[in-house]
């Protein structure tokens, strides 16, 4: 009897003890957080920033997600949302959906598959015009492969690939594949959102604030545990750090703390919890190979020479920027090659002066030399974080007689510019908003992409895109996409500077935030978010 | 002055009309327009979803038949719809208005109130200790850009309350929302009061030294009397149109001042509209200071009559 009862207690104790953590979060609360600048919309299908991203994500559900509990966004490592389960066809060129039953939209009106599929047919540029749910598409590209959308009753929907694409799961997974519904026209989405979320929109007013309440209609019971988000726009940094100081926000904008600026926010807040981590965007030199001089292999090659990415690190981040290839590198990212393979890499090497000297040599045996450089203008956005790598960049090119001038250009005509190949050499950054070979590849190499910026066009390099894209095994995939970096850096595609590592910091009341370290784009959901106050 | 005042009107409404077109065709001679920076926002430079936004947005229209509709709309109060928000243009601008108009209004009182008392305390105490304070105070009001001072504001509120005294959410009461516009009017104003405090000053040593005074002085008038009843109302002449000049400049010291006190003004509304070649918005917006500048200018012409009874504005 006495043993019965000792494995009763210990079972009760055990049982408490397992299920603490879920008595443990607090609900209510408003979340504060400081927002660095006005989103373009609310439409995160159009846009291609954090500043939408981040605060509207909690408005929308996906298909499937990365798992939020996740530090490492992987294939593996893709939970449900909207839909309850997946499987693919044997041939694996068709992915069937089961979606959950009983969602409904902010407004009232229920989820359907319908939904799904005019969200995809929009984002591929299929869409009905006159639902007109989107008007730009910057993600087209990702559904290269994706045939068709087609529904199955209410609660079923297949995707029809036109080959094997083990990576479209991770696609859907990310922040920027919310599930958005037909009955909303576009000018909605932009302005005030319906989704499935667990926050409803309340204003987004432009300059001033965006304002999130909890959905309480929410198919996932339980959460979200917070009661409203508070976005407050505020341009200016100095402001917005003061702010965070003095306790009037609870968070900072994800990876808007730089490391010179951590000193500050600590002696001023000095509980504070801030997080470094990578972001997934890149400083990479956009090369006009087709303009002389750069038309020239050899000037290119040379020019990459002259690079020295530990330098870029150390004047721009305090070393703590990251030197990679074309993906992120591990561990931090999935895909990225080994750090012992990327010495091999073009532009990678540790042997600055030895590479100087052979670009020098290249630049002379074009006739160029201290008294006859090279002039040319590094083209960029004229904002520091742009401006700050081109100057430096001038300054090593100068090292292998190419004289730089910086010229900077209005942020809003940029990407016009770069279009109309503009410009000679231009400093530029990728955010990638998934770590999936597919997604960067496609998006900035693959010759037919709107955002393949210097139109590089290798048809080598494209045939080994889809090879990847196609392969399922996951070892193999690896090796192919480390060749693809290689092939890219030897050609000097988008010569790549180093990942950003940047601070996010938040208030040691803000539980059960995780920060995903290989994208800024995902896990900001917030419904696992709460406030111990 | 009938006559002169109808002159000034119709004079008023030419000036406004040749704004109107100049604004109009200088924002189209800007790079850019606001398909190009939808579409560059979004990271693509897709000429297919470029033309469809255009036509969307009429900006393929002939630019005569743009202006028309624009024109023809301001006469009718339509002010039109943004580009970025897609809401009608009002609806953006009308919450807007108001709380620059109270941050300018307590700017520029922020400034009479300082500048004109000390400008008169100087020139009076002509240098003794105090006239140099003074001095190097409106020397300093000259030289710290808004935005510093702004930030020391901050900081020092920071450090020392534990406090930020910036608009976060939408103020509840009269007397919070001058808490918190106070402080961004005295930094705003700080610059306007040290102008009108050196203008006064000198303005006010010139008349001091005038035939009349000494008569004023004989004649036994107080002290007080001399200063503010004799001297001041003359040397008010000057001040009064930097007054009315400050007043069209405060809303260039508003855009700094509204960014770090994240006030959510007009001003800041404006400069971000220009970024966006939201045209609507920056049309209209530049339209009604025009019109703020135009009407001020007015209404100091017709304050030196009121102050000096020998002006007279001939029919």
């Amino acid at each position: 009897m006495r043993t019965r009862l000792a494995v009763a207690a210990a079972t009760f104790v055990a049982l408490m003890m397992a299920a603490a953590p879920t008595y443990a979060q607090k609900q209510g609360g408003t979340l504060k957080i400081s927002h660095r600048d006005n989103p373009p919309s609310a439409s995160i299908h159009e846009e291609s920033t954090i500043s939408v991203n981040q605060p509207f994500m909690a408005v929308f559900n996906n298909l499937v997600l990365f798992d939020p509990n996740e530090k490492v966004n992987s294939p593996d490592h893709i939970v449900p949302d909207l839909a309850e389960s997946w499987a693919w066809n044997d041939d694996k060129t068709k992915l069937t959906f089961k979606l959950r039953q009983g969602v409904k939209w902010h407004d009232g009106k229920p989820f359907t598959s319908a939904d799904v599929k005019c969200t995809w047919d929009a984002v591929m540029g299929k869409g009905d015009e006159k639902l007109d749910i989107i008007r730009k598409s910057p993600r087209k590209i990702w559904y290269i492969n994706l045939k068709d959308v087609t529904t199955n009753g209410d609660n079923e929907v297949t995707f029809t690939l036109g080959r094997p694409q083990p990576s479209f799961l991770s696609m859907l997974a990310g922040g920027y594949s919310p599930v958005y519904s037909c009955h909303v026209p576009g000018r909605d989405m932009r302005s005030k959102p319906i989704g499935t979320g667990p926050f409803k929109v309340v204003e987004f007013k432009r300059n001033e604030s965006i304002k999130l309440v909890k959905n309480p209609d929410y198919w996932k019971k339980g959460r979200p545990y917070l009661d409203a988000i508070d976005w407050t726009i505020v341009p200016n940094r100095s402001t917005r750090m003061l702010g965070f100081g003095a306790g009037s926000y609870d968070m900072t904008f994800d990876s808007d703390v730089t490391f010179p600026l951590l000193k500050d926010v600590k002696a001023q807040k000095p509980d504070a919890v801030c997080e470094a981590r990578p972001t997934n965007v890149n400083s990479n030199i956009l090369v006009n190979r087709d303009k002389p001089p750069f038309d020239n292999p050899q000037i290119r090659h040379a020019m990459v020479l002259a690079l020295d990415n530990r330098a870029f690190a150390d004047i721009l981040s305090q070393g703590n920027d990251l030197d990679g290839a074309v993906m992120l590198p591990p561990p931090a990212g999935f895909w990225g090659m080994p750090k012992e393979m990327l010495p091999s890499l073009l532009g990678h090497s540790p042997e600055i002066e030895k590479n100087r000297a052979e670009a020098r040599k290249i630049m002379e045996g074009l006739g160029y030399g201290p008294e006859k450089p090279l002039k040319i203008k590094v083209a960029t956005r004229n904002i520091a974080i742009y401006r700050d790598p081109a100057v430096i960049l001038i300054d090593q090119l100068k090292k292998i007689y190419i004289e730089g001038e910086l010229d900077p250009i209005d942020t809003t005509v940029w990407y016009t510019k770069i279009a109309r190949k503009d410009y000679q050499v231009g400093m530029n950054l990728t955010g990638v908003g998934i770590d999936d070979p597919d997604v960067n590849f496609y998006e900035n190499y693959y010759s037919t992409s709107d955002r393949n910026y210097t139109s590089y066009k290798n048809p080598e390099v494209d045939k080994l895109i889809e090879q990847q894209s196609a392969e399922g095994d996951l070892q193999k995939r690896k090796k192919l996409v480390w060749e693809i970096e290689k092939k890219l850096a030897d050609d000097a595609a988008r010569p790549i500077l180093g990942y950003n590592v940047a601070n996010t910091c938040w208030t040691p009341q803000l539980k059960g935030l995780v920060l995903q370290t290989n994208s800024i784009y995902n896990g900001w959901r917030f419904e696992d978010v709460w406030l111990d106050r | 002055m009938g006559a002169y005042l109808v002159r000034r009107l119709l004079l008023m409404a030419l000036t406004l009309f040749g704004m109107s077109i100049l604004i109009f065709v200088m924002l189209r001679l800007v790079p850019g327009n606001i398909a190009d920076i939808l579409v560059d926002a979004a990271g693509i430079a897709d000429s297919k979803e470029k033309a469809k936004i255009t036509h969307e947005l009429g900006l393929d229209l002939p630019i005569i038949e743009q202006y028309g509709q624009w024109i023809g709309g301001l006469s009718r109060g339509d002010l039109g719809f943004a580009y970025v928000s897609e809401r009608p243009a009002i609806e953006e601008i009308a919450p807007r208005i108001p709380i620059s108009a109270k941050l300018a209004g307590m700017a520029l009182f922020f400034a009479i109130i300082i500048g004109v008392p000390f400008g008169v305390i100087s020139a009076v105490r002509q240098n003794t200790p105090l006239d140099y304070f003074l001095r190097v105070l409106s020397l300093s009001g000259l030289s710290l850009p808004s935005f510093w001072l702004g930030l020391l504001v901050l900081m020092a509120a920071v450090n020392w309350f534990g406090t930020i005294p910036i608009y976060s959410n939408e103020p509840r009461g009269l007397l919070q929302e001058f808490g918190l516009l106070a402080i961004p009017a005295a930094v705003v104003g700080f610059r306007s009061s040290a102008l009108i405090m050196r203008l006064t000053r000198s303005s006010m040593l010139e008349v001091m030294r005038q035939d009349y005074i000494r008569t004023a002085r004989s004649k036994g008038a107080s002290q007080m009397s001399v200063n503010y009843d004799h001297a001041l109302r003359n040397a008010l002449l000057p001040v009064v149109t930097v007054i009315g000049i400050e007043a069209a400049f405060l809303v260039g010291g508003l855009i700094v001042t509204e960014t770090v006190f994240n006030i959510p003004g007009v001003a800041r509304f404006l400069v971000e509209a220009i970024r966006w070649r939201d045209y609507p918005i920056v049309q209209n917006l530049v339209m009604l200071i025009a019109f703020v500048v135009v009407t001020v200018n007015f209404l100091v012409d017709m304050a030196y009559m009121a102050l000096d009874p020998r002006i007279k504005f001939a029919d």
